[in-house]
């Protein structure tokens, strides 16, 4: 067992035997009597424990309760008491959310404190998203961005611009904890998965963190993937794009957002900043929830999912990973190493239908990707998180638009084929009727798109 | 002079760099104890059974109460002693405590938390309204009613009458810190307890009882909250009481804090409402007569339901004349989270209505609604009433106008105030620019509405409204303060250092802000009902005016001069040829043998109040305000964003300017959160489905409008004799948020000819199946 060393608050921190599922919020408070960093939901949606987390590739903010401790080997940790300098000075964005009164019950501050200074080093100023993971209930936000926008031209803090090369000094060894495992290869990840299959992978542990936090499960054995280095890739080929299962959603979303806008407006709305830091593509893929959000883009892509499991590789479709609620094609001790999906002209549209923007797990998300030739739709393919158990194809309406002219008269007569594909449930966040509904309009929408016709809220100004 | 300065919160500093304490954050001694409530899975029945074996063997586990263990009283009721800490053999709602895990960590005490095994004999569950109403399950022995005029032979000679119904949905507070006590043992059986509380006095009452000792025996400390919202008014209880009979039965220190799931199941909410109305009107929409019934869902307990349900009634006329009134409230009671207070307690449910109905004639007549709003207004201060009719002359030959509890409406100022709104947001260019933008989407389709707001600013129990404080002068000149009120982030603690800071005529850093703190002011109000700063600013004034008193007094006597001639001015003092510092002349005063402490007393004037009747004068004066929101609705979908909002409210004389814009916008966000994303759904089994921010989802970031432009009325200034003539800001703005709710169904009503009669919350499901009902034939 090896221990985990990294830098908090610019200085060295070594840790051995920690329970692999501790916490870095619940460390922090209970261990470090830091108590800037609160806990306001344990769940990764309200971002009042967000810390800076940096090493040789940027910063980025993570939330703190849902990370574990041997995910930080090797980074540079900057909490809210770090934000200040080592004199007590202030950061800029300090001074500037005191000045604008943007704190009133101040429990939500440290966490806005953070990602206003992570933004503010990373040169970002669009802070409705930057802004999205962090919750605050008191001020209606108004003067938190406009001591953002206030801070925006002052220069970067020495302390906070030498994390990511002091990170370097620790860098280094593996994570590791008291039950887990960090490969550092795909390879070697490989061979601990053939040989421990009941261990949880922890990637970016956006899902697993859910599972020690609110289920107070306690996995007996983690094998870290933090390490592997050569699945964190993208590679944008010519005839295909390759996404490593460790490419993170803050990692992939420009890269797709350039060839296909709508799958990066989708990425923009995935879960908040923090989330996207942790979250992989491959987590998303392989925890087969049936409302994750990358799944219907990239069967709409025409993806293939690329598996693995010891020196055994296989591939299928996307879509066919997902047997049943809760059920993949996957069998014991085999991972997703990639998904890749055929380089093609954009014809990719995404709808995401939610209560709220941002942060919000999706009542139903479209998408569409019919292609056109001569005024009749050639092909469609067309998925959806939201309507059924798992992520899934509208085979019935693609057939229903295929060879036909693309027009509302066609889209009409699809009518009835939306329910043969779809008996979606009712929950929380949507009725089934609603949910049929809606995603019928989903259609009439890509159409209208095509059209040129204005049908995003977003894009309205006062 | 630092009051009227905009000034930063009192922490702000501390905010920023993660140095502000709370609850959770207070260093604890070594062998403290972490405790979780094991809950409820059924909403309604009999324990059969509680074998809790495996809680007790678990890992960690110290010790295990139940109903049974509990010394003495086994209450957190702020009311009727209904609401037991401990279900004691009955379960009236799913998540109701039924035992208390006192473990080592506090994860450990979760987790043996949940592994209770509890038998039920189900009962059938009283869930929704309509089921309360078929089991006539309610409080109180019938509806309440208000009446004012004959109701009914006024529809019946109206014009027009028209009939409706709206839904409001409840409202999760989501206060970011969640519940939170500690409780730590003293000699004697003392307890000193810190929570997160609203309402210290209230808190070491209920754990007086539960200890069997006197309230001398509790001292409850907080020194702030991170949010509050009235969600921390009565619900404290819980989290203390457990921690205090916790520490008593192990005799180590004991720390509670809820998992925000466990908060959000155990903890009350805003009330749901259903609201029938009735309204008879002219043909320019001026009312003559309205009927209201209020169906108040008040989940199982009572708590504080009454009053809140009260406030809606005492707010069914908003800013408006009714000739005629009859306002009808059933408080329901149903085996669900026992509703509580929360940031207009029971008034924004109240005013809804009344504003529906002035949207819905505005649809009748096919008038702009503002129109019908301004037309049917309370006269101005000073001014002929709108309706004659029915405005009384008092004996000067002045107005009377009441309103539907007959209270003087004696301030209303709103005529002026959106006389300015409508000018400065540029509402009817903006409307006919709507009109047209509509006309050429056909998807998307904008909406604009203006509301108004009064609201009535006093506790309706009228024993509350009174505020003590505590004010030493040091000899260095230092002045420290104390007084009943609690901090919650609303900054009532540095209006309140600016209140004394210009009684001493002082910097405002010579003024020390302390925790409230039951051993130093006793038997206060709970920090609620908009009041903090009314009435624990004139406490304070009043005992640094004794002390300041005092000081003239004395120094006025050794030189041989009247005391009136004093003068406290910019840190100094001025006695006759003599100046000196204000620490000088605190000096001279302690070694004078005069006291420097003193103790101020506030009860607010000029309100007398019959609830059961409906008459009086529950309210001190009114606040007003006024929003415009602009938005624009996806018709496909239902999702829709505020794309504008202008507001103008009314501080009166704003003790702290920069405070106050604060809780203009936050409460605006959050009421436009309330009728609009933030939705809480139970199952059929009467299991809240919403119970983390993954699933109840308040404003973010980008929720905001784009533009928002916040405005305190520059002519405010309070008609009555408050502190410095302010006005109470705390809950009268989350109600502009009303105007986003109307903007929305106004972007319905451009769908179609019919009233798009919408509910909330204006989930984007809701308005939808809203765009779909214009459509149908």
């Amino acid at each position: 067992m090896r221990e985990i060393v990294f830098l908090l608050n610019g200085e060295r921190v070594e840790l051995n035997g920690v329970p692999a599922t501790r916490t870095l919020l619940d460390w922090l408070r209970e261990n470090r009597g830091l108590t800037g960093t609160k806990e306001g939901c344990n769940e990764g949606d309200c971002g009042a424990c967000t810390v800076m987390v940096s090493d040789g590739t940027g910063a980025r903010t993570l939330n703190a309760c849902i990370l574990f401790l041997p995910q930080l080997h090797g980074k540079a940790v900057r909490t809210v008491e770090g934000v200040s300098g080592p004199d007590g000075s202030l950061h800029p964005v300090q001074n500037a959310m005191v000045r604008h009164h943007g704190s009133q019950c101040g429990f939500c501050t440290p966490g806005f404190i953070v990602s206003m200074a992570c933004a503010h080093r990373n040169g970002r100023s669009d802070f409705d998203v930057q802004l999205a993971g962090n919750l605050c209930r008191c001020t209606g936000y108004a003067p938190i961005v406009r001591a953002a926008e206030d801070a925006a031209s002052e220069p970067v803090p020495a302390w906070i611009a030498e994390d990511c090369a002091l990170s370097a000094a620790v860098a280094g060894g593996t994570e590791s904890g008291a039950s887990g495992m960090a490969p550092e290869s795909a390879d070697e990840l490989a061979i601990l998965y053939a040989a421990h299959p009941e261990a949880v992978l922890v990637a970016g542990a956006t899902d697993v963190g859910l599972a020690v936090t609110k289920a107070l499960q306690e996995p007996e054995r983690c094998l870290f993937l933090g390490n592997v280095q050569d699945l964190k890739f993208i590679d944008v080929g010519p005839q295909a794009v390759r996404i490593g299962a460790m490419a993170t959603f803050a990692e992939v979303g420009g890269m797709v957002g350039n060839m296909h806008p709508g799958f990066g407006e989708l990425i923009r709305r995935f879960g908040s900043v923090q989330v996207r830091n942790a979250a992989t593509v491959g987590g998303n893929i392989a925890n087969g929830s049936p409302v994750g959000d990358s799944p219907p883009a990239l069967i709409a892509l025409g993806a293939t999912l690329h598996l693995r499991r010891g020196n055994d590789r296989r591939e299928l479709p996307l879509e066919d990973f997902f047997l049943d609620y809760g059920v993949q094609d996957r069998a014991p001790g085999e991972f997703v190493e990639a998904v890749s999906f055929p380089r093609q002209a954009d014809r990719l549209r995404c709808y995401k239908l939610s209560k709220r923007f941002d942060q919000d797990i999706s009542a139903v998300c479209g998408c569409f990707n019919i292609r056109l030739q001569s005024g009749r739709v050639e092909k469609a393919r067309i998925a959806f998180g939201g309507m059924a158990g798992i992520p899934k194809r509208a085979r019935h309406v693609e057939d229903a638009l295929s060879g036909r002219e693309w027009n509302e008269t066609t889209i009409s007569a699809a009518r009835d084929a939306w329910e043969r594909d779809f008996t979606p449930l009712t929950d929380m966040r949507a009725s089934a009727a609603y949910r049929l509904e809606a995603a019928r309009n989903m259609l009439v929408r890509a159409f209208l798109d095509d059209e040129g016709a204005s049908t995003n809220v977003l894009e309205i100004a006062p | 002079m630092s009051v009227g300065s905009a000034l930063p919160h009192d922490a702000a500093a501390l905010h920023v760099t993660g140095a502000a304490h709370y609850v959770d954050d207070i260093p604890v001694p070594d062998g403290t104890l972490s405790l979780a409530f094991g809950i409820s899975s059924v909403a309604h029945g009999r324990i059969t059974e509680m074998d809790l074996g495996d809680v007790r063997s678990a890992t960690g586990t110290i010790a295990v109460l139940t109903a049974g263990d509990l010394p003495c009283a086994n209450d957190v009721s702020p009311s009727v002693h209904d609401e037991p800490l401990l279900a004691d053999g009955k379960v009236h709602y799913l998540g109701q405590p039924l035992f208390l895990v006192a473990a080592d960590t506090h994860l450990a005490a979760r987790k043996a938390a949940r592994i209770g095994k509890v038998g039920y004999n189900e009962l059938p569950a009283i869930l929704s309204i309509d089921d309360a109403l078929a089991a006539n399950s309610r409080f109180e022995e019938g509806p309440r009613v208000y009446l004012k005029g004959d109701v009914e032979a006024a529809l019946a000679a109206a014009k027009h009458v028209i009939d409706g119904s709206v839904e409001l949905g409840g409202q999760e507070h989501f206060y970011l810190e969640g519940h939170a006590a500690l409780a730590l043992p003293q000699d004697s059986g003392d307890m000193v307890v810190h929570c997160s509380s609203q309402h210290p006095s209230e808190i070491q009452h209920k754990v007086a009882d539960a200890l069997g000792v006197p309230m001398h025996a509790v001292q409850v400390v907080v020194r702030r909250m991170g949010g509050g919202f009235g969600g921390k008014e009565s619900q404290a209880s819980a989290v203390a009481v457990a921690c205090a009979v916790a520490a008593r039965a192990t005799g180590r220190p004991c720390k509670m804090r809820y998992d925000r799931d466990d908060d959000i199941l155990i903890t009350g909410k805003r009330h749901d409402f259903r609201i029938d109305y009735r309204a008879g009107f002219d043909d320019a929409g001026r009312l003559v007569g309205v009927d209201f019934t209020q169906y108040c869902r008040c989940g199982w307990a009572q708590d504080l339901s009454l009053p809140v349900a009260d406030r809606a009634m005492l707010h069914a006329d908003n800013a408006y004349l009714l000739p005629a009134a009859r306002i009808t409230s059933h408080r329901l009671r149903t085996n669900t989270q026992s509703a509580t207070a929360f940031r207009g307690f029971g008034g924004p449910q109240g005013m809804v209505g009344i504003e529906r109905v002035m949207d819905h004639v505005a649809h009748h007549l096919d008038i702009d609604p503002l129109d019908v709003r301004r037309i049917n207004f309370y006269a101005a201060a000073g001014k002929a009433s709108a309706d004659g009719a029915s405005a009384a002359l008092d004996t000067a030959g002045r107005t009377i106008q009441t309103t539907p509890y007959h209270m003087p409406v004696e301030d209303f100022v709103l005529h002026e105030m959106v006389d300015e709104l409508e000018d400065t947001s540029g509402y009817r260019n903006r409307r006919a620019a709507i009109a047209e933008w509509n006309s050429s989407n056909s998807v998307l389709k904008k909406g604009i509405a203006l509301t108004p707001v009064k609201f009535g600013i006093s506790f309706t129990l009228t024993h509350l409204n009174q505020a003590g404080a505590l004010v030493h002068v040091y000899h260095d000149g230092s002045v420290h303060m104390n007084h009943g009120g609690t901090e919650m982030g609303q900054g009532l603690f540095q209006k309140v250092a600016q209140v004394a800071a210009s009684s001493f005529c002082v910097p405002l850093e010579s003024v020390k802000i302390t925790a409230t703190d039951t051993a130093r002011v006793p038997n206060t109000s709970a920090t609620a009902a908009s009041s903090g700063s009314d009435i624990n600013g004139m406490a304070v004034r009043s005992a640094c005016d004794e002390i300041r008193e005092r000081m003239a007094a004395h120094l006025a006597e050794t030189r041989q001069m009247s005391p009136r001639n004093v003068e406290f001015r910019a840190g100094r003092v001025l006695a006759g040829a003599d100046e000196m510092s204000f620490a000088e002349a605190a000096r001279e005063c302690y070694e004078g043998r005069v006291s420097l402490s003193a103790t101020g007393f506030y009860q607010t004037p000029r309100i007398q109040w019959d609830r059961i009747r409906g008459t009086g004068r529950p309210f001190y004066y009114f606040a007003y305000g006024a929003a415009v929101s602009e938005v624009v609705l996806d018709t496909l979908s239902g999702e829709n964003r505020v794309l504008r909002s202008d507001i103008l409210h009314d501080a009166g004389a704003s003790l702290n300017p920069a405070i106050d814009i604060g809780q203009i916008e936050g409460g605006y966000v959050q009421g436009a959160g309330w009728l609009t994303m933030e939705e809480l759904v139970w199952d059929q089994k009467g299991r809240l489905l919403t119970h983390a921010p993954s699933t109840y989802k308040i404003p973010a970031c980008s929720d905001r409008p784009d533009i928002f432009n916040v405005s305190l009325w520059s002519k405010g200034r309070n008609a009555e004799e408050t502190i410095h003539r302010s006005k109470a800001v705390g809950e009268p703005p989350l109600m502009l948020g009303i105007s986003a709710f109307l903007a929305l169904s106004d972007a319905v009503a451009a769908c179609g000819s019919r009233y798009p009669a919408l509910d909330a919350p204006a989930t984007p499901e809701r308005l939808m199946n809203a765009v779909n009902r214009m459509h149908a034939p």
